[in-house]
């Protein structure tokens, strides 16, 4: 008998971030922008997405979903109602998707027929982070309600985004939410983030993020 | 937790290099794991007993190597490692920096492992083991 160290120099998570690159070069070839919403549960990702994909309809793009969840279909449901296609993603308990997810609910979707597509993740702030989907641009979710400080509790996931939304900015106030505290703490933990602010109640910013959303497409997908 | 999947994956990834080289069992598991990686140590070093159970893995150690965050500071003109990830300032000059260098860190380094006796696997099982590697490395 003999003992050896063997090296491997392998990535743990590899198997997951090869399917994730096929499946970005599968989306990129219909030119379609792939989007992550992260956040914890409750910081209002539905909501934010009921209200986009009614506003893209509206302007006649063609947005779609997937959506994560670890059990129901009330989300899924609730999308729907927008009139995009909308397919809910069940876990069965696990706290986080995987690349193989997605390819597996994209199932029979004509690709052609998509603009934008959105991928809700499982309500979590630590898991999820490390896991790439295929996506272009991974949106972190911080609602008014949640506290200022949740980016230094979990710097892992806003480092790892490239846009955070602020979300629930109509009861701003009621929370005496401090905007200047999240966004500082939010930069400290990703300098140079672009940061927006939205109400999926009354609408307020949603301009702004429907027209950044034109401005990653433009400037990531070349096709169509 | 996610820990558990990431113990799997590091058990099937180590495994499959002890299987190619000939091991007969695999006695220490060595990871790195970055301040930016997601995963806790205590709650991997915890899934990991569990995840060799039943295999080529079972009684291994996992051997942790953390690694900070460090950033490229563009006032220093040089790498600095970063003293808590909830501040991604130039701890010499206080200047802001995203450029991360190091931090996202989730591999399996190297395994120790029991060879039986013969001469056959010095050659194959590098070749192997390197193959490996290459064939399957992702973007991350």
């Amino acid at each position: 008998m003999e003992t050896r160290v063997l090296e491997i120099r392998k990535g743990i998570l590899n198997k997951n971030d090869e399917i994730a690159r096929r499946l970005r070069e599968r989306l990129h070839g219909f030119g379609v922008l792939t989007i992550n919403l992260v956040s914890s549960p409750g910081s209002g990702k539905t909501a934010l997405l009921q209200r986009t994909l009614r506003m893209l309809r509206e302007e006649g793009k063609l947005p779609a979903a997937l959506v994560g969840d670890l059990a129901t279909d009330n989300d899924a449901k609730r999308l729907a109602e927008a009139g995009a296609p909308v397919k809910q993603i069940n876990t069965d308990g696990r706290c986080h998707l995987e690349a193989q997810m997605i390819t597996d609910h994209l199932g029979d979707w004509d690709l052609a027929s998509i603009e934008y597509l959105f991928i809700e993740n499982v309500g979590n702030l630590v898991c999820p982070s490390s896991y790439d989907l295929g996506e272009d641009v991974r949106v972190v979710l911080l609602s008014v309600t949640e506290g200022e400080d949740k980016p230094l509790k979990y710097p892992n996931i806003f480092n790892s985004a490239d846009i955070a939304v602020i979300t629930k900015m109509d009861l701003a106030e009621a929370c005496e939410f401090d905007l200047e505290a999240a966004e500082r703490n939010i930069r400290a933990v990703r300098p140079g983030m672009k940061i927006l602010r939205t109400s999926s109640k009354n609408g307020a910013g949603m301009e702004v993020w429907l027209a950044c959303l034109a401005e990653e497409k433009l400037a990531r997908c070349v096709a169509v | 937790m996610h820990e558990l999947s990431i113990a799997y994956s590091v058990v099937e990834i180590a495994t499959q290099s002890a299987k190619e080289a000939g091991a007969t069992r695999v006695k220490e598991v060595h990871v790195r794991l970055g301040a930016l990686s997601g995963v806790v140590r205590g709650a991997l070093e915890f899934c990991f007993e569990v995840a060799c159970a039943g295999t080529l893995l079972e009684g291994s150690k996992l051997v942790v190597r953390e690694l900070p965050a460090v950033v490229y500071c563009a006032k220093c003109e040089r790498e600095v490692t970063l003293p808590s990830v909830q501040n991604f300032c130039c701890p010499v000059c206080d200047t802001p920096s995203g450029d991360l260098r190091q931090g996202r860190e989730l591999d399996v380094e190297a395994i120790e492992i029991d060879l039986p006796g013969d001469e056959r696997e010095d050659a194959s099982g590098d070749e192997h083991g390197n193959a490996s590697v290459g064939d399957t490395q992702g973007n991350s």
